[in-house]
């Protein structure tokens, strides 16, 4: 019977190796481009790394990196601390499905509906736009994100411990500290990781409050390529890919090694 | 700790709630909020807003120009939805059907070019559907070309069709493998063909998942605005270029704001179709 079932699945293959191809080839083709020595991009000219050259010598792109970097790391730090706490609260402390929906909005909320929000918001409250006002939004919807990872670590926490720790004596805080905090670790991880990366990434909410004067990476690509093909972008793409990559892999890993242990 | 239980749980809820929901309540709920009030306002004349109650924010939205980009986005991004779910609902099912290991890797590769950055991954389609790119360069040699392919709904199609796939692939892939394998072995053993099994079991069941796929691809794809324009060429305008134009460059908030709310109005209507699809779908199966 079950032999006969998978035969039965045979077409199946192509839409299954198209999607494949479809999600590949144009990153595939990026790759390629970007060691073309050839200032066309369209036709092979030799082996070169000049485009990379030309990218470290980019300054716009060097202040774009380091904004967004600056924007990632404090957005991350803020997520992660105000959606852990969220998570444990909502977990062990209410009830409410009303609050539960509101933790979860921000990361169902299409990107442009909370980008206008707080573009009107900033601008009805006269708040300078800068980096700070970028770091808030990305918070925003970071909180989300980490909130909902740690939530599903704590589904698997076993509480006895949390017990044990208080009819030994131990203060709530120490509790925390010692016995809460550990055991969800590994869920902090991993919504610290996808925050920072989605942070990176992002680009709706950061064009909409950004400063003209500071713009994250993500707009610094935009500007660049609404001006048509430029090699360089090949570059930059290569290497943003292979850091993409790395996270990603290296995440998988590490929520698989933290869960061994 | 001499405190009473009843103020430690008090603190411990003040403690773990309270920043969040404070942090959410300013720069989420009175930020949406400004939104929703603007919409009855009108607007200044130097950007900004009049605090003068009108209705004509909403009428305007039955002028035959916006009617125009409003059913021109939906027929864009309902075609991404269908050509998602062709592609999609395959491979979803093929990867819930692979042993551990490969299931593992083949989902991780769906979602891997998905962590790359947005524009970068619609930047690659500029290359590859330019008139001189690898795909021209092809139908060329095989006589067919060069056909102009940037610049045309196709192109939005396939930008929006490569930036949302896995948003369709992964509620599909996790309706598909929590179906209970013995349903389609009694299906079988009762005579069915793979065909039956998959119109009258596989499918029905499924269905929470199709939707939800489908809310995941269609509502992006129709308030995105950097496709429209890098691959459209700024010929096609979508609900996304005319929020994101009403916001940064002709500064009629009140109008952007009605916008914005008719995507939320969509958004919350298709969570409700996909939320009663899925409660008759967990009664069919018990």
């Amino acid at each position: 019977m079950r032999r006969k079932s998978t035969a039965g699945n045979g077409w199946l293959r192509l839409p299954f190796w198209l999607t494949y191809l479809f999600l590949y080839a144009p990153i595939a083709v990026l790759v390629v481009m970007s060691f073309n020595r050839n200032k066309s991009p369209y036709s092979w000219g030799g082996f070169s790394l000049d485009w990379y050259g030309r990218l470290a010598g980019n300054s716009d792109i060097r202040t774009g990196l380091v904004n967004t970097l600056i924007v990632a790391f404090g957005s991350t730090a803020l997520s992660t601390i105000l959606g852990t706490l969220l998570a444990i609260g909502l977990a062990r402390h209410t009830r409410s499905k009303l609050l539960d929906a509101l933790a979860t909005l921000p990361a169902i909320l299409p990107d442009l509906v909370l980008a206008i929000g707080l573009l009107v918001f900033y601008s009805a409250i006269k708040m300078t736009l800068g980096l700070h006002s970028v770091l808030i939004a990305h918070t925003v919807f970071g909180m989300a994100f980490v909130a909902a990872v740690v939530r599903a670590r704590l589904g698997h926490v076993d509480t006895s411990l949390e017990e044990a720790s208080r009819d030994l004596g131990a203060t709530p805080f120490t509790t925390f500290t010692k016995v809460t905090l550990p055991t969800l670790a590994p869920g902090i991880v991993a919504g610290a990781l996808l925050a920072f990366t989605l942070s990176l990434d992002e680009f709706v909410i950061a064009f909409f409050t950004a400063a003209p004067s500071q713009p994250t990476l993500p707009i610094v690509i935009y500007s660049m390529v609404r001006f048509g093909v430029t090699p360089e972008i090949n570059a930059l793409a290569t290497l943003l890919l292979a850091v993409s990559f790395t996270v990603v892999i290296a995440a998988q890993r590490l929520t698989k090694l933290t869960e061994a242990l | 700790m001499t405190s009473p239980p009843v103020v430690r749980k008090a603190v411990a809820r003040v403690v773990t709630l309270g920043p969040g929901f404070g942090f959410l309540t300013v720069f989420l709920l009175v930020p949406l909020a400004l939104v929703l009030s603007y919409t009855v306002f009108r607007r200044g004349r130097f950007g900004g807003i009049v605090y003068q109650p009108t209705g004509e924010n909403f009428t305007r939205l039955a002028d035959p120009l916006y009617l125009d980009v409003v059913a021109g986005s939906v027929k864009i991004a309902a075609l991404t939805t269908v050509l998602a779910l062709l592609l999609g609902y395959p491979t979803a099912y093929m990867i819930a059907r692979l042993p551990g290991r490969w299931r593992v890797i083949a989902l991780v590769a769906v979602v891997l070019p998905f962590w790359t950055n947005f524009l970068i991954r619609t930047y690659a389609w500029i290359v590859l559907l330019n008139s001189q790119g690898p795909v021209n360069s092809a139908l060329k040699a095989l006589g067919l070309g060069p056909v102009e392919l940037l610049y045309t709904d196709g192109a939005i199609v396939a930008g929006l069709l490569y930036a949302y796939l896995p948003l369709m692939i992964l509620p599909l892939y996790s309706a598909i493998e929590r179906l209970d394998p013995q349903l389609r072995e009694a299906s079988a053993n009762l005579g069915a063909r793979p065909a039956r099994t998959f119109w009258s079991v596989t499918l029905p069941l499924s269905l929470p998942g199709v939707l939800t796929g489908c809310v995941f691809v269609f509502v992006p794809s129709l308030g995105n605005f950097v496709i429209p324009e890098l691959l459209g060429g700024g010929r096609r305008i979508m609900v996304g270029n005319l929020i994101r134009d009403q916001f940064l460059k002709a500064r009629d908030y009140p109008f952007g704001s009605v916008l914005a709310l008719a995507v939320i109005a969509v958004l919350v209507l298709l969570l409700f179709a996909q939320a009663w699809a899925s409660r008759r779908a967990g009664r069919d199966a018990s």
